[in-house]
């Protein structure tokens, strides 16, 4: 258990040093990368929680594809940062400010916050223990009966977002030579070659 | 519990190794290796010229749009491997729950093909 322990200082420390390099780092695609890091490392403490499977999914999902779209926003960006940081000693008052607000804010609603004594037993779904049965197959048992509602309002956001990402992203250029598959499939011998009999000496 | 973590523990070790190695490699280069930096070695061989833009151009938005209709179907999928690991378990509405789920995303598949959106010009 003391690998364990270790293993959870070793994944937190490194998650909050990446978080704050996020921040701090000039470089924007470095930031994206240490995002990436803390993706890792908070997959690890996925992990030692017993959450095998949204620690994968973590990996798979924010690593694979979000810290991917990420990246292409940064690149399409296309803004000077030099120059946007520029201003930065005289706005950091006001940002220092607002980021107090939010902190106390937060303190406040989460100071007064506790679990209601009847909590335990209103969730629908207590979990199964980690070691009986594994982790994919005891949310398997649970999202596809008893949140099928949930799980079907998922489908349409994914839609939706599919659709609307067409939607705002989608430019056809008008002028350009698509390539038609059933065309060139259907196309005969006789419609792209001619045979000619030249004669010596003359022209076509 | 315990056995789980027992399981990840040679991921652990490989990690471990994996950042070691690194920063072995990184550490060797700054200790070991030779360093006699001149501006003549970053400036432009002979007769090539200076770079005269950044190489942060913008990208074409459809990169993008490729990239966001991977992530839609990198859910799907993430989405049916709990369904497909408690499969023995699973009742009629479980089943076509997962039914309706592939059906609705297959009308964004249809949309999206017709619409021209897998091609790239």
């Amino acid at each position: 258990m003391a690998v364990a322990t270790l293993a959870f200082y070793l994944f937190a420390c490194t998650a909050v040093a990446a978080g704050a390099l996020v921040v701090l780092s000039r470089n924007p695609v470095h930031s994206v990368l240490w995002l990436i890091l803390a993706f890792f490392s908070s997959a690890g403490l996925f992990v030692l929680m017993g959450a095998e499977f949204v620690a994968m999914l973590l990996v798979i999902v924010y690593v694979g594809a979000v810290a991917v779209l990420f990246l292409f926003v940064v690149m399409m960006l296309d803004v000077d940062f030099a120059e946007l940081k520029a201003g930065m000693a005289e706005h950091l008052p006001v940002g220092l400010l607002i980021g107090v607000v939010l902190l106390t804010q937060l303190a406040l609603a989460l100071g007064g916050w506790a679990f209601s004594d009847a909590a335990p037993a209103l969730r629908e779904a207590p979990a199964e223990a980690v070691g009986q049965v594994h982790n994919a197959r005891a949310l398997g048992r649970l999202i596809y009966d008893d949140y099928v509602f949930l799980f079907q309002a998922a489908g349409l956001i994914l839609l939706v977002a599919m659709v609307g990402a067409i939607v705002l992203t989608l430019r056809h250029r008008e002028g350009i030579k698509r390539q038609d598959v059933l065309k060139q499939i259907h196309r005969e011998r006789h419609e792209a070659v001619e045979l000619l009999d030249v004669k010596p000496g003359q022209g076509i | 519990m315990e056995d789980l973590l027992r399981e990840y523990l040679p991921i652990l070790i490989f990690l471990a190794l994996a950042v070691a190695l690194g920063l072995v490699l990184i550490l060797a280069a700054a200790v070991l290796a030779v360093r006699r930096p001149d501006p003549e070695k970053v400036s432009a061989y002979e007769c090539g010229f200076n770079a005269f833009d950044d190489a942060r151009m913008k990208f074409d938005v459809r990169f993008y749009l490729v990239s966001i209709l991977f992530i839609i179907f990198d859910l799907e999928v993430a989405f049916l491997f709990p369904w497909a690991a408690a499969f023995p378990d699973h009742g009629e509405l479980a089943f076509w729950s997962m039914m309706v789920f592939l059906a609705v995303l297959t009308v964004g598949f249809a949309y999206e093909w017709k619409k021209g959106a897998l091609e790239w010009e």
